[in-house]
């Protein structure tokens, strides 16, 4: 019997191309990038697709001007989308920080590379972890994706549109080098099976449209412009209506909102994959391409009688830690490998308490981490 | 007075954000004023426009004006001014502007917006100074100019926001003055009827923060000092350089017609769609 094919087109893609047709299914129809490496080639195949489905592609004088175009397309009405590695990403902290305080649903792909500034253009490396965490300046909730096959650059560019309409809020998705270059099987699914999210607008008269007004979501429906509901929008903390504002109740009040936005999803919001966790007594949590060589390694490691397991971050920020205390509680350790000097596995000694033993395996010469490292550090840890 | 009143009406917030932030005596409010007569003027729906600014004092306008609004992070109002008209061409946008937002830190984005096309109007208000944070000289500070970061007296040289633009590709350049309210108006509302990027350079003045300083006396001074400094651009073209110095010119510099952005963007778009059809 032959085997039955799933849904779809079946492609050869690499990541990068992933992301594209993720954007793409989700709706998005305005990209603003500046060429780097190892992004570039989402700019290169937005410049030729969009047009032919009335997108519009524009390539800025920088990145700083290519979020300011993202926000301004949004607020348009459009679903939009940049994409860039460290060095741009850094340029884009400011506008980051402007598009959470007028929550303005926008995407920003960040191809990791290695940092800190040029650093390794062409290497990979998870190093924008933090930075996608705390780069903007000021106290700010953001949601961070990540995504680790060509399969999950089209997943979590999704989901990244979807959650960026849902909560009106950027969306950071981390890919890597390794990711973004790898070129494997992608099955595209159908328009109609993939579910698309779109923002809330407002139904109720102009004269009645609070556009800050709290709700029970946390999340007030957001008018496009040019649809007649003329409100304002600023980077200032404001007040329900729009407008700056310094009154101490009103501020309070703003910035524990587009907290709780987030904070009262976290459920929705996080995402992980599990591997052989439930009689896991030595654990591995990784995520990108690192928890590629890390489901490897988990495999091996049952075959050689040790009893591991896995868990894969797909959501880093907010950290998906309902989702991940319980499996973290009945292992006696935890390995986190990682590429950088240790990121994530600080968010994670966070959460643990003390509890589990974390270890951490951590490498930054710009090469991937084998699934025969975690293997030897499982073995021996077991 | 009645018209007045019903410009008051129908353009500002009147009933939500007022009073302003300026001084006394701001050339914002003059500004603010040819603004909304200018809009009058081309009878633009007030759903269509949006008005884009950036930070500083001019940068407030935003706030005041009964259109879809939104005050940007400074020196990237022209960067989202871009997404904007790029992601829906129908709406009408105002950008406005002060001179170290245009061109200090957002200089870049100044002369990429000019370079491209698009169809924005480009309001740049020079006053000389950056008021707001309290009069630090900026890239349109005068030679030996007093300002707080500058208290020995400026020693770099201004750039010519408008001659900027000429040279950037700007489709229309025009400066005027605040001084000037009426021809004010009619650069602005020709600038917002154009098609491409059109810029207005708004010579106005800071008495707070840059006239105090450099003994122009307040605003009526100041003000005295543009009607007598300000140049019509075809008079100037008779005068000798030794004559313009010390002088402005105010007027049109440029009217010229040239691919628009969105325009060319369309045709792109039916180019992708015949060559990705024939491609599968």
């Amino acid at each position: 019997m032959k085997a039955k094919k799933p849904p779809g087109r079946q492609l050869l893609l690499q990541g990068n191309e992933a992301i594209v047709e993720g954007a793409l299914a989700a709706g998005c129809r305005f990209f603003a990038g500046y060429p780097i490496t190892p992004a570039t080639e989402i700019s290169e195949v937005m410049s030729y697709r969009l047009p032919a489905v009335d997108g519009t592609f524009i390539q800025m004088e920088d990145e700083i001007a290519s979020l300011g175009a993202v926000i301004g397309a949004s607020l348009a009405g459009v679903k939009s989308m940049t994409a860039t590695s460290g060095p741009g990403f850094s340029l884009m902290q400011e506008n980051l920080g402007f598009a959470c305080t007028a929550e303005v649903p926008c995407v920003i792909v960040n191809v990791m590379r290695g940092g800190p500034s040029t650093g390794l253009p062409t290497r990979v490396s998870q190093g924008d972890v933090m930075q996608a965490r705390w780069g903007t300046h000021g106290d700010h909730p953001v949601i961070v994706l990540a995504a680790s096959t060509t399969q999950e650059c089209f997943s979590a560019t999704v989901r990244a549109f979807n959650l960026s309409e849902k909560y009106r809020t950027p969306v950071i998705l981390l890919a890597d080098e390794v990711v973004a270059h790898t070129r494997e099987k992608i099955y595209l699914p159908r328009s109609a099976e993939v579910e698309v999210i779109d923002r809330i607008k407002p139904d109720m008269p102009p004269d009645w449209y609070i556009p800050y007004e709290d709700n029970s979501r946390g999340v007030p429906p957001m008018s496009t412009f040019g649809d007649g509901y003329r409100y304002h929008v600023t980077g200032l903390i404001h007040d329900v209506r729009g407008f700056p504002t310094e009154r101490r109740d009103e501020i309070s009040a703003f910035v524990s909102r587009i907290f709780r936005k987030i904070s009262q999803h976290l459920v929705d919001i996080q995402q992980i994959e599990e591997e052989m966790t439930e009689d896991a007594e030595v654990l591995v949590i990784a995520y990108g391409s690192v928890s590629r060589s890390a489901r490897r390694a988990v495999r091996e490691a049952r075959k050689l009688g040790v009893k591991a397991g896995l868990i894969q971050l797909v959501t880093l920020w907010p950290f998906p830690r309902h989702a991940v205390e319980p499996v973290l509680r009945r292992a006696r350790m935890a390995l986190v490998p990682e590429l950088n000097m240790g990121q994530m596995s600080r968010e994670i000694k966070r959460i643990n308490q003390g509890a589990t033993r974390i270890e951490t395996l951590n490498r930054i010469d710009g090469n991937l981490i084998t699934p025969d490292e975690i293997l030897r550090r499982l073995v021996k840890s077991y | 007075m009645a018209e007045v009143t019903r410009l008051v009406h129908k353009y500002l917030r009147h009933d939500k954000k007022f009073p302003h932030v300026w001084c006394p005596g701001c050339g914002n409010g003059i500004l603010l004023g040819s603004l909304i007569r200018a809009i009058d003027r081309t009878g633009l729906e007030k759903d269509r426009i949006v008005v884009v600014s950036g930070i500083g004092c001019s940068g407030r306008i935003s706030v005041y004006v009964d259109f879809n609004t939104l005050h940007t992070t400074h020196g990237r109002a022209l960067t989202f001014a871009t997404g904007i008209k790029l992601a829906n061409p129908a709406l009408n946008v105002i950008v406005i502007m002060g001179d170290g937002d245009a061109t200090a830190i957002g200089g870049n984005h100044f002369i990429h917006a000019a370079r491209r096309n698009l169809d924005l109007t480009a309001i740049v208000v020079n006053n000389n100074i950056y008021g707001m944070t309290g009069g630090q000289y900026s890239p349109t500070t005068p030679y030996g100019a007093v300002a707080t970061t500058a208290l020995y007296g400026n020693i770099e040289h201004a750039f010519s926001i408008a001659e900027l633009a000429v040279t950037a590709g700007a489709c229309m350049v025009s400066r005027g003055a605040v001084f000037y309210a009426t021809m004010l108006d009619e650069l602005i509302s020709k600038a917002i009827v154009k098609r491409g990027f059109a810029v207005v350079e708004v010579v106005s003045h800071c008495h707070t923060q840059y006239g105090r300083r450099n003994e122009m006396g307040g605003a009526v001074e100041m003000l005295r000092w543009q009607k007598e400094s300000a140049v019509r651009v075809e008079k100037a073209k008779e005068m000798s350089e030794e004559q313009l110095r010390g002088k402005f010119t105010v007027g049109i510099l440029t009217d010229r017609d040239l691919p628009v952005y969105t325009e060319e963007y369309e045709k792109l778009r039916q180019v992708a769609k015949k060559s990705l059809i024939t491609k599968n």
